[in-house]
Parts: C-alpha cells; sequence; structure tokens
C-alpha cells in the first residue's frame, strides 16, 4: 500500500545532503510519495529502509504482460474495486480453448478463428487475445505437435498451455519459450516441478487450488520458490463463486495489502450453451478476471464481450469521442436531410440509432466538442454559430448536397438567427429537443 | 500469512417489495449486501424479470424478437396470456406505446381498458408503463391506476416533469411506482426526496436511473447503479435504498447490432443469436450493477438470464 510523504520521510536518512537533487529530504520524500523520483537517487538510504520502501511502492496487484510482441495483454495493476472511483485499467484478454486431440485440419481452424477475430469499435481494434490449448491426449509429444501448430496458425495470439502434468508440459514450453506461454496450472500436487519449469524458461505460472484458503497458501509456496508472475484460478466454475471469489481477491489485495493474492486472476467460463457462456464470461469481465477462458468464439460472441469489455474498462473521467467528420446513414443522396451534433460517443451514438430508425436516408455532421453532450459543449463555448459555421464550410459538404439546409439540435434553438447569419446562404432549422422525436421528425421532413 | 475473508459491513440495506395479487405476488429487493455476495449479508429475493408487451403490434421492433411474439401480439390480451401460459412470465410489464402523439395517441380512456382487459385476463403481477411522453404520460398513467385498483400494481415512470400527478394516482389506488431520471445519481436522488415529500412511502418505490443498452452507454447506467447501490448499503442513505429496475429490451432492441442484416455487416456473425447476445449481456452487467427487476423482450433471452441468476443464487 501507497506510504504518504511523511511516512517515507521517516525512513531517509534526514541529512539534507541535497545528493538526490533535491533541497531537503522531506522534498525528496513527497516526490517519493508521488511516484515522481526513485528510490536509488538517495546514495545513503539503509538497505533496511529501502527494500521497505520497494515493498510499499509495488503495485497491490502485480502487473506483467501476458504473451509477447505489440498485441500482448498488459494485466494486473488494478486499483480500485468500481469503476467510478477512478477506472479499471487493464481489459481482460479473452481465450479460445482449444483441445490437443483435435485432427491436424481443426487445430488449424480453431487458430485461424483466433488469428482472425479482429473487430473494430469506436476506433479500437479489438480481439480474442489468446489461445489455451488443453491437454488431453496425456501424450507429451502429440501435445507438443498440437502447441507448435496451433502457435503457427495464430502468430500474434498469447498461448496458455492447459496441462496439469509437469512431465507432459515441458516440451510444449520449451517449443514456444520464446512466445512466453502461460502455464496452466501448478497444483499442490505439481507445484515444485511447474515452478521449476516455469524459471528455467522464464515463463508465467497460473495457479489453481479450491478455495481461497488453499490459493493463498499455494501462492505463497511458489512465490517462495523463486516465481514471481502468477496468475490466479480459485477453482470456480459457478457464475456465483467467480463473482464471490474474485470479489475476495480483489479486495484482499487492495484493502488489506494481502499479498499472496496480489496477482491477476484467471477464470475458466466454458459451458455447452454458448449464449449463457457469453453471459458468465460477462460476469468474469465486469468483476475482476484478466484472463477468461471460452469454449467458442462465434462472431456475435465476440461482438457483445468485446464491447462490454470496452465499455467496463472506459475511463469514467474521459468521455469517450468519435471522429470529427460528416457520416452518411442509410444510402444518403444530394438531396437527403443533413443534421449536426456534437462528438460525445453517446450522444453520436443515440443520434445516429435514432436517425437509423427513422429510415430517412440523411447526412449526420458530428462537431468536436471534446466529446462534450450538445447543451454542455453549448455552455462551454464549444458548439456556437461561428465555430458550427466555420466547421459546415470547412467540411466542404456544400459540394455533396443539393440543398442548404442544416437541422439543428432542438436544444440549442437560440443558436439559430446567428448560424443563419454566419452561414450564409443557408437555411437553419430547429430539430427535436430529444432524440427520440427524430424518427418522426424526419419521416414528416421528407413525406 | 494467512487467508481472512475480507467481508464488508453494510450499514444499510436495499428496501424490499412486493407487487401483484395473491399467490402469484412476487417480491424484490430486501437485501444487505451488494448484488450477490451472500458471504456477507442475506439477499431474500432474486431478480425478478418481466415480459415486455405492447398495446399495439410491434412494428417498431427488430424482425428476430417480433417473430417469437407474430401469432399473439396483434392483441395485448392474447399476448400477454401466452407470455403468462407459455412462457411462465413471472410478471408482465404493458407498455402503452400507442398514447404517444406520434405513436396513434389513442386517449387515457382508451388505455384505461386495455389495462382492464388485460388484468382481466392474467393473474401474474403487472407493471404499467407509459409511452414515455412526459405529458401525456401525466394523464395516460393517472387513468390506467385508477383502472387497475386493487391490483397492486407497479406504475410508472414519474418523471420530473410529471411525478406530482403520476405519484397521488400511485397513492390514490395503492400501486407501486417507478420513478426514473436521466443517467445522474443526483437526479435520481432528488426525484425520491420529491417524491417521498409528497407523503408517497419510499418503500413502495423502485428507482429507474435509466437504463442503457451495451455500446450505447452501459458504462454510465452501470457506474450510476453501483454508485446508487453503494450509497443505500455503505452510507445508509435512505433516499438511494429502493430497488433498481433495468428497462433493458426497449434500450437493447433499438441498436443497430439487433438489426443489422448478415449482409450489411459479414463480420458480425448470425443476426439472431447476435440480438439475443445483446439482451442478455445487458441484462447481465445490470444485474452486477444492483437491478433487482429486469423488463426484457426475447424469451431466449429471458430463459437464458434465468440460469444466469440461479447460478448466481
Amino acid at each position: 500500500m501507497a506510504l504518504t510523504g511523511i511516512q517515507i520521510f521517516k525512513l531517509l536518512p534526514k541529512t539534507n545532503c541535497k545528493k538526490c537533487g533535491f533541497p531537503t529530504c522531506l522534498a525528496f520524500a513527497m516526490k517519493l510519495a508521488q511516484s515522481g523520483v526513485d528510490i536509488s537517487k538517495c546514495p545513503d538510504i539503509s538497505e533496511e529502509a529501502k527494500k521497505s520502501l520497494g515493498d510499499a511502492s509495488a503495485p497491490a496487484i502485480r502487473t506483467f504482460s501476458l504473451g509477447t510482441g505489440e498485441k500482448a495483454v498488459k494485466m494486473g495493476g488494478e486499483t480500485v474495486l468500481f469503476r467510478h472511483e477512478k477506472k479499471f485499467f487493464n481489459p481482460c484478454a479473452l481465450a479460445l480453448n482449444i483441445k490437443d486431440d483435435l485432427s491436424a485440419d481443426d487445430l488449424a481452424k480453431k487458430a485461424s478463428e483466433v488469428a482472425n477475430s479482429e473487430m473494430d469499435r469506436v476506433g479500437q481494434k479489438l480481439r480474442i487475445d489468446a489461445v489455451s490449448i488443453e491437454c488431453v491426449s496425456n501424450d507429451s509429444a502429440k501435445y507438443e505437435a498440437a502447441v507448435k501448430l496451433v502457435a503457427g496458425k495464430a502468430p500474434e495470439a498469447a498461448i496458455i498451455l492447459n496441462c496439469k502434468d509437469a512431465s507432459v508440459i515441458e516440451a510444449a514450453v520449451k517449443a514456444v519459450a520464446d512466445r512466453k506461454p502461460l502455464i496452466y496450472c501448478a497444483t499442490d500436487k505439481n507445484a515444485d516441478a511447474m515452478a521449476n519449469i516455469a524459471k528455467t524458461y522464464g515463463v508465467p505460472l497460473a495457479i489453481c487450488a479450491e478455495g481461497l484458503d488453499a490459493l493463498s497458501a499455494l501462492s505463497e509456496k511458489i512465490a517462495g520458490l523463486g516465481v514471481e508472475d502468477i496468475v490466479l484460478d480459485s477453482g470456480v466454475k459457478t457464475a456465483k463463486d467467480i463473482l464471490e471469489n474474485n470479489t475476495q481477491i480483489r479486495r484482499s489485495a487492495l484493502k488489506k495489502g494481502f499479498k499472496p493474492l496480489g496477482y491477476p486472476v484467471i477464470n475458466n467460463v466454458q459451458r455447452d450453451d454458448s449464449l449463457l457462456e457469453a453471459n458468465i464470461a460477462s460476469v468474469a469481465i465486469a468483476k475482476y478476471a484478466s484472463i477468461v477462458i471460452l469454449s467458442s468464439i462465434e462472431q456475435w460472441k465476440n461482438l457483445a464481450l468485446y464491447t462490454l469489455r470496452q465499455n467496463i474498462y472506459t475511463d469514467p473521467q474521459v468521455p469517450m469521442q468519435v471522429e470529427q467528420k460528416v457520416y452518411n446513414i442509410g444510402e444518403a443522396k444530394a438531396d437527403s436531410p443533413l443534421m449536426i451534433t456534437t462528438n460525445f460517443s453517446l450522444t453520436y451514438f443515440i443520434v445516429s440509432g435514432e436517425i437509423e430508425n427513422s429510415k430517412v436516408p440523411s447526412r449526420l455532421a458530428v462537431m468536436d466538442c471534446e466529446g462534450l453532450s450538445v447543451l454542455t459543449a453549448w455552455a462551454a463555448g464549444k458548439f456556437i454559430a461561428s465555430k458550427i459555421a466555420a466547421f459546415i464550410q470547412e467540411s466542404g459538404i456544400d459540394k455533396q448536397i443539393s440543398h442548404k439546409e442544416l437541422i439543428i439540435p432542438g436544444q440549442v434553438a437560440i443558436l439559430s438567427g446567428a448560424l443563419e447569419d454566419k452561414l450564409e446562404g443557408w437555411k437553419i432549422t430547429v430539430g427535436p429537443r430529444e432524440a427520440n422525436s427524430i424518427p418522426t421528425f424526419l419521416k414528416n421532413k421528407v413525406a | 500469512m494467512s487467508f481472512v475473508a475480507p467481508k464488508e459491513t453494510y450499514n444499510g440495506k436495499v428496501l424490499g417489495l412486493d407487487f401483484g395479487k395473491g399467490d402469484k405476488a412476487v417480491a424484490i429487493g430486501g437485501e444487505s449486501s451488494l448484488p450477490f455476495l451472500s458471504f456477507e449479508g442475506t439477499i431474500p429475493n432474486k431478480p425478478v424479470i418481466a415480459y415486455e408487451i405492447q398495446d399495439i403490434a410491434p412494428d417498431d421492433w427488430p424482425e428476430s424478437v417480433k417473430e417469437p411474439y407474430k401469432d399473439v401480439s396483434n392483441d395485448p390480451v392474447t399476448w400477454a396470456r401466452h407470455c403468462q401460459d407459455k412462457l411462465n412470465a413471472k410478471a408482465i410489464a404493458l407498455r402503452l406505446v400507442s398514447t404517444h402523439p406520434d405513436r396513434g395517441d389513442r386517449s387515457a380512456a382508451d388505455a384505461a381498458k386495455t389495462v382492464k382487459d388485460v388484468l382481466a385476463a392474467i393473474n401474474v403481477p403487472l407493471i404499467i408503463l407509459g409511452s414515455n411522453h412526459i405529458e401525456k404520460d401525466a394523464s395516460v398513467i393517472v387513468a390506467a391506476a385508477e383502472a387497475a385498483s386493487g391490483y397492486n400494481c407497479v406504475i410508472g415512470k414519474a418523471q420530473e416533469g410529471n411525478y406530482k400527478t403520476i405519484v397521488a394516482a400511485a397513492l390514490a389506488h395503492n400501486h407501486k411506482l417507478i420513478a426514473m431520471s436521466e443517467l445522474d445519481i443526483n437526479l435520481a436522488k432528488q426525484l425520491n426526496i420529491l417524491i417521498t415529500q409528497m407523503g408517497f412511502d419510499k418503500s413502495r418505490l423502485i428507482t429507474d436511473p435509466m437504463c442503457s443498452a451495451l455500446g450505447y452507454g452501459l458504462e454510465y447506467t452501470y457506474s450510476v447503479m453501483e454508485r446508487i447501490r453503494l450509497a443505500g448499503l455503505m452510507q445508509n442513505d435512505a433516499t438511494m435504498q429502493p430497488p433498481i429496475v433495468g428497462d433493458v429490451g426497449i434500450n437493447v432492441w433499438k441498436t443497430k447490432e439487433t438489426s443489422a442484416s448478415e449482409t450489411d455487416v459479414p463480420g458480425w456473425g448470425r443476426l439472431e443469436e447476435r440480438g439475443i447476445a445483446w439482451e442478455t449481456v445487458t441484462s447481465t452487467s445490470m444485474l452486477m450493477a444492483g437491478t433487482n427487476l429486469l423488463i426484457m423482450r426475447h424469451p431466449k433471452a429471458v430463459e437464458t438470464i434465468e440460469k444466469v441468476i440461479g447460478e448466481l443464487s
């Protein structure tokens, strides 16, 4: 848990020697508390003080990556239980489970599904991040071959080696060691052997035990064996156990500073019913999982889960914005209506959704107002006549349409006069105050 | 270091209420912990799902959710019976869409007759919703509340612009009441205070902080709900303790994801599953945030959320 400047100050030499570059030890302590400087700048600090400061400044939930390269997924590092308190930082990884007894064709097919799972939503590229290759054959050669095949067909995915037998898993770990696979998992039966493999190849290790008492004990044991990057599986299967255990793990780490549970969490939500699985995955995504293992990744399911993950991990302090431009909705023609609104993503979604509902092909000019909604942007002087006029003129939209009529939100009806002055030759029409009246408004307009 | 379960101490609890009559009445709320955390509190009632029906054929619903009701949705009485008898609905939410000035502008008297007819045909509890037109709802819901007198319904939604008349109707005819505000915890609190100042008992209120669909502002609803729950439970804020409703179906089934064809968006997968997934994932997140009552549309989505609630309880 973070220390205050005063707590840190008590651990410093209090000589005010200035060697750290700060005028006093207190000033240095204050900067340390904000993580703005490294403790090693102090040449005279005792080893003991350094250690307690280091422990205190380590994140409550250890942070490391699943996989390697650009598409590695950062895990851990969370600081709150509820997103409104600050934000959730590292969106969880979604993984597809693939059993090693499938035919080579089926293995390749599943791996390609993962490789081709990317979708774009509100400017973010979202994907299935990992493959979990499950050993059901109990055959080391067969498992290694399956792992190599899948790894090759999904070259950017993170790899989870889902196998509890240390003698079977080692060849596979070695084969894909450069991809930093996650070993899943160590149990109290194979702890020493698995820890050894993880250390030998420098890869993270997931540990599994039934219940949080046993999991804490195993975690301490594995950490004691020198493994640093640990992922926790409390053996949960039902939605209730996932919710309760994930909550207790996050609380223990954040509120009690309980180190044995200060690691990312993995949940296996596989179900025969894919729709039910999507919803159990939703529980895990909302409530603190860092890795969620799925049994199937249909496109409709991916779209829903990507969107939920994006929603939950959106920074509540920063409004989501959409790109400034004129959007065509439906098959817009030269004489289709032109409406304008701001680039707050919620505003855009609601307005564009209602225009779509109207089934009247239209254009929607979305103006950059730093993600503020219409009334707020108007009050802040960002959605005002002169700026709207400049945006419309610079957009060049007049060349694409056969009319010069702009429909403005009813909330800012007050702008219509000033806007007609600034936008010469344009007719300004005041639209509805509420988005849900847009369909009727547009239908009447083109009737 | 051994593990000690980090239990939270809650100072308040969610108010419980029931609606409907006789052995078909349902109870919601009453829990003394955050959603489904029964290791640290008591949770006397599971969340309840109400099937949404309308007083006119659902022309504005996408095909995949219109289809399951195609033989019954021309008549609200038949539709309600279908939900009760064939789909085993625990509750029904009747939305009086046709009273909206843009959707037919039917009179309050017409709406009252529909309510009477539906109530006569079913024995599960009824939620009566207006068309979300502030002025019109004031007269429609008052008439509907009178027509439903004695049935212990939930009526709504009372909003800042019309709550006085609707609260008076709920008081006069002994109904429970949904109070809706727009995605802001302070507005929700303020409306609950205004309503209780009229002599309406807070234990008969249901809060609607305004639902949003997955991908369309879900995170706002999610966090407002969580904050309401935390205020009620941790700070014992009595104005934030009524149960919460999530009006999911109406928000979900107007998104592009529930209606865009597979040819228009080939990368989005099968349309029918996509729509149902959208309604369920939205509902599951609302449950995580603290919703006690869900209003939903697709039978398959309801069936799935029943399973989720079963697993969570």
